[in-house]
């Protein structure tokens, strides 16, 4: 196992000094010293154990037995095969990337306005240089985290959005990243930079899916700054290969009096591992985490989030649930952190789970650390199964078991899908879990 | 008169928002929180110590003086090779200096040491000793039917109502009397619950504990009285490692109860105690702690250290196993009292109130492993925080794959009092049946202003009205409390409140 380990660490050294090849003028640009010092720190880091309380319910040796190779190029789609993952009716602007690759033809942006910088962030490298030096790796730091170093080191692009103090974006952003392995097992390491000025709106849709099934190792990070009362709505739906392994860093940052939305969906993928943190950072703030995970086969669903009350008079608002049927394993940490003097904090966290299968398990985790004594906190953990009353009040009136099941899993989650305020991708969303759960039932 | 010098004269409302309602309420929380430990003395009787330092002469020398078998110098040995392998851990929410555990007494035993047939000929020190922890021990005797084993630095000096327990076939006395006459119980069941392997503290416990109290409660029967110990540490510098085993036959009933206070002093103490608790088919026991150890001062200097392994088992069927604990005292407490719910229909309970002022650290709460089917749990803490102090709950529910229809309800509070202390909530759940119904609620709050107004206006002061808002806070738990200790634990709590407004 440590030699595995040792090995697959030294394999991702030598694919960057291919990967160092294929960036052609890149590599001269200053953000390759980074990515060297990440590799770097990568090294010393190696691949974290259960023995480690962040991966203590995550065994991420499956993902070491794969040699996963970065991509330059992506294979050609049709746009036809977008079909399926285009939300009816949806009105938006769209960045399409192809294992991690930008592919512009399948893009389509309107005119956005003044200000507005959409790119790829391989672009921002040298038409936004400062912008982009100045905040990128500004609030996740390679130094820390293996994956965070990892996705450093293999950062090729991504979405660059920037959005200018008082700038409604009235159509949101649809960021599409579809996978085609074709029998190679590649890695993608999507680094996204969202800056959002002050009193600006925005909602961002973020989709992962796959076209071919196949393995394939995505490991993202995305960084939000989020300006003084600005509104930032944040849909993220994952519904990749039953082999695929996601891996997704999130860190946002809010200033005075924002609001921001996360509404997370997991589906896909064989090992999954969402970290999502925010930083309140300044007061008034308002943060609402939002997920919805179903697992069956033997997929793993792990879900971290750290909310971090650094300031009084804030309010964070969380609610996760999770459906494991067969061998799926869920995994819930939930961190409330109220530092000293932050006073006034009201942090609400909820995390439920259903399992269908004696063979499904969740390990749930919700964690309050709390340094301020005038503050409302609580929360709550249920693991459970569909209640026997329910059920019976559906047979009673001639609903058949399959579909009365399919109902009450539709209820639980529809609290969740409630969040997205866009009716396209809700709409759309619910026929899809229908679809999954009626598979299942 | 101007307006100007009002406003110099009268505090302002918005200075204390933060706090309590108003100045004067201010000063009560400040004046209190200048106490100090109340029940802080050392008595002066000879000891007889082993070398300083630990090594396999150290527990030879233990195991020679108190005349053990065998089988048990075997076992010594075992864990402390073992505890030599070992790392110690530092995963908990505490701090504390490294522990040099060469730099320590291992065996302490009070002189004169001679066979005792009455209350009378008790060293007059000793019972002096006894007055001040307010447990008179010839008052014990007429005293609800409370049988004390009174442990005075480790070696038992005195045990009551021997007789009345020994009528019904009840075995009641200190480690070394068990170790001594009855060692084929203690050779089945020492380390069956808590083996030797099982963390860094429990195994420096198996290699060198010194006493303890062991109970057996034979098939159908229930022990007449409460059973109650009183521990406490005495000779300076002396590391404690009381040993704990209750065995509860089927169908038998106890309910256990311990409780300490320690002297005042600089030096910290490690104590590393083992309980393990034995219930078999239809058995039930009930296990109750207080627990006062030294503190440290207000400056968070000095205090014990209290890391604990308690853990009890549901063995067969319809066991239950009842955890109550009252923690105020110690520099820093580490301890899950756990229960392992085997049987089918077993029943596993914890109720906890630990308070926490000055610099004091608690990293306290209980495992409770679903292994039978049917089996059920109720967690219920309440951690209090005051001063600059840390409290944290961190608790585990496991439903294994087999244990149909498990249920588990968990309540988590905690009360700040004051803005410099912290209050955390580390639960873990790991389920794995699909009939679980496994609940866990936390919640964190401040004292309300408004109780203390409403009680203020009633004429009751605020330092009184602090203790009943907290003594109504913990109720839950202390119902589960037997009656004298229920009485005890408020008393303590007031006191100890009294140190730990602010």
């Amino acid at each position: 196992m440590d030699s595995e380990k040792k090995d697959i660490r030294e394999w991702y050294q030598t694919a960057f000094a291919d990967f160092e090849n294929s960036l052609n003028g890149g590599a001269s640009l200053p953000f390759h010293a980074v990515r060297k010092k990440a590799i770097a720190r990568f090294a010393e880091l190696g691949f974290p154990s259960t023995r480690n309380e962040d991966w203590k319910y995550t065994n991420i040796a499956p993902l070491l037995k794969h040699q996963f190779q970065p991509v330059a190029e992506a294979p050609d789609i049709a746009a036809e095969s977008l079909a399926p993952f285009l939300f009816k009716g949806l009105d938006a602007d769209r960045l399409v990337f192809v294992n991690g690759v930008y592919n512009e033809a399948l893009s389509s942006v309107s005119n956005l306005p003044d200000g507005v910088i959409l790119d790829t962030l391989e672009n921002a490298f040298t038409t936004h240089a400062d912008t982009v030096t100045q905040a990128l790796g500004k609030t996740v730091s390679y130094e820390e985290e293996t994956f965070s170093a990892l996705n450093t080191a293999f950062a090729r692009t991504g979405v660059f959005l920037s959005v200018p103090a008082g700038v409604v974006l009235e159509r949101p952003l649809y960021i599409l990243h579809v996978s085609k392995t074709e029998g190679r097992e590649f890695l993608a390491a999507p680094r996204n930079l969202f800056l959002f000025g002050d009193n600006s709106q925005a909602r961002l849709v973020e989709g992962h899916y796959n076209l071919d099934g196949g393995t394939s190792f995505k490991n993202s990070v995305t960084e939000i700054s989020v300006g003084a009362d600005a509104l930032v709505e944040h849909v993220r739906i994952q519904d990749e290969s039953k082999d695929a392994f996601h891996f997704a860093t999130t860190q946002v940052e809010q200033a005075t009096g924002s609001n921001y939305t996360s509404v997370a969906i997991d589906l896909g993928g064989s090992l999954v591992r969402n970290n999502l943190n925010v930083h309140l950072a300044e007061e008034r703030c308002e943060a609402h985490l939002i997920g919805f995970y179903f697992g069956s086969g033997r997929q793993l669903i792990d879900n971290h989030t750290m909310i971090d009350h650094a300031v009084p008079n804030c309010e964070s608002n969380e609610l996760y649930k999770g459906i494991l049927d067969d061998r799926a394993h869920g995994v819930f940490n939930g961190k409330v952190m109220v530092r000293p003097d932050a006073q006034k904090t009201n942090a609400f966290q909820q995390n439920q789970a259903i399992l269908l299968s004696d063979d499904a398990h969740i390990d749930s985790k919700p964690q309050l650390e709390i340094f301020a004594d005038d503050v409302k906190c609580s929360h709550g953990a249920t693991v459970g199964e569909l209640d026997d009353e329910s059920l019976f009040y559906l047979r009673a009136r001639g609903i058949g078991e399959q579909e009365a099941h399919a109902m009450l899993r539709l209820a639980f989650a529809r609290d969740i899908f409630n969040y997205i305020k866009i009716d396209a991708v809700r709409e759309r969303l619910e026929e899809l879990v229908v679809e999954r759960f009626n598979n299942k039932a | 008169m101007s307006t100007e010098n009002d406003t110099v004269k009268t505090p302002q409302k918005s200075d204390y928002d933060d706090k309590f309602g108003s100045a004067e309420q201010q000063e009560t929380i400040e004046k209190l929180t200048q106490s100090d430990y109340k029940w802080g003395f050392t008595t002066d009787i000879e000891t007889e110590v082993a070398p300083k330092g630990l090594n396999e002469d150290t527990i030879r020398f233990i195991s020679a003086k108190k005349k053990e078998p065998e089988f048990l110098l075997e076992w010594r040995l075992k864990a402390f090779r073992y505890w030599q392998k070992m790392q110690e851990p530092h995963w908990p929410n505490v701090n504390y200096p490294p522990i040099d555990y060469q730099d320590a007494y291992y065996y302490a035993a009070p002189k004169p040491k001679k066979e005792l047939k009455s209350m009378d000929e008790v060293d007059p020190q000793l019972r002096e000793t006894f007055e001040k922890l307010g447990i008179p021990l010839d008052e014990q005797k007429r005293l609800a039917g409370v049988a004390v084993d009174a442990v005075m630095d480790s070696v038992s000096v005195a045990t009551t109502f021997k007789k009345e327990l020994a009528k019904h076939g009840i075995i009641f006395c200190s480690f070394s009397d068990a170790v001594q006459n009855h060692p084929d119980l203690i050779e089945k069941y020492l380390g069956s619950v808590v083996p030797y392997t099982d963390n860094f503290f429990a195994a420096l416990n198996s290699a060198v504990f010194s006493d303890g109290s062991f109970c057996y409660i034979p098939k159908g029967v229930r022990c007449p009285m409460e059973l109650s110990t009183y521990f406490r540490i005495n000779a300076a510098n002396t590391g404690q490692f009381e040993r704990t085993l209750i065995v509860a036959e089927e169908g038998a009933y106890v309910s256990y109860l311990e409780g300490c206070t320690a002297p005042m002093r600089d030096e910290n103490q490690l104590h590393a105690a083992v309980v393990e608790i034995i219930a078999h088919k239809d058995a039930e026991v009930k296990y109750s702690t207080v627990q006062n150890w030294y503190p440290g001062d207000k400056n968070g200097v000095g205090g014990i250290y209290n890391f604990v392994t308690k853990r009890g088992i549901c063995l067969e069927e319809n066991a239950k196993i009842s955890w109550t604990q009252v923690e105020t005292g110690s520099a820093i407490t580490w301890k899950y009292p756990s229960v392992i719910l085997k049987g089918d229909n077993s029943i596993g309970e914890f109720y906890s109130v630990a308070l926490t002022n000055n610099y004091q650290q608690a990293d306290t709460g209980t495992k409770m492993i679903h292994l039978g089917k049917n089996t059920r749990s109720t967690i219920i803490s309440k951690g209090i925080s005051a001063g600059k102090s840390q409290n944290s709950y961190r608790g585990l529910v496991r439903v294994s794959k087999n244990a149909d229809n498990a249920r588990n309800f968990s309540q988590c509070d905690s009360l700040l009092i004051g803005d410099k202390c912290g209050a955390h909530t580390f639960p873990y759940l790991e389920i794995s049946n699909t009939t679980a119904k496994v609940e866990h609620e936390a919640t964190t709050s401040k004292i309300g202003e408004d109780q203390i107004f409403y009680l203020n206006q009633r004429g009751i002061d605020t330092e009184d009205a602090i203790g009943m808002i907290v003594n109504g806070y913990c109720k839950e738990v202390f119902m589960e409390l037997p009656m004298e200790f229920a009485v005890e634990a408020r008393n303590l709590l007031a006191i100890s409140l009294e140190g730990s407004v602010g």
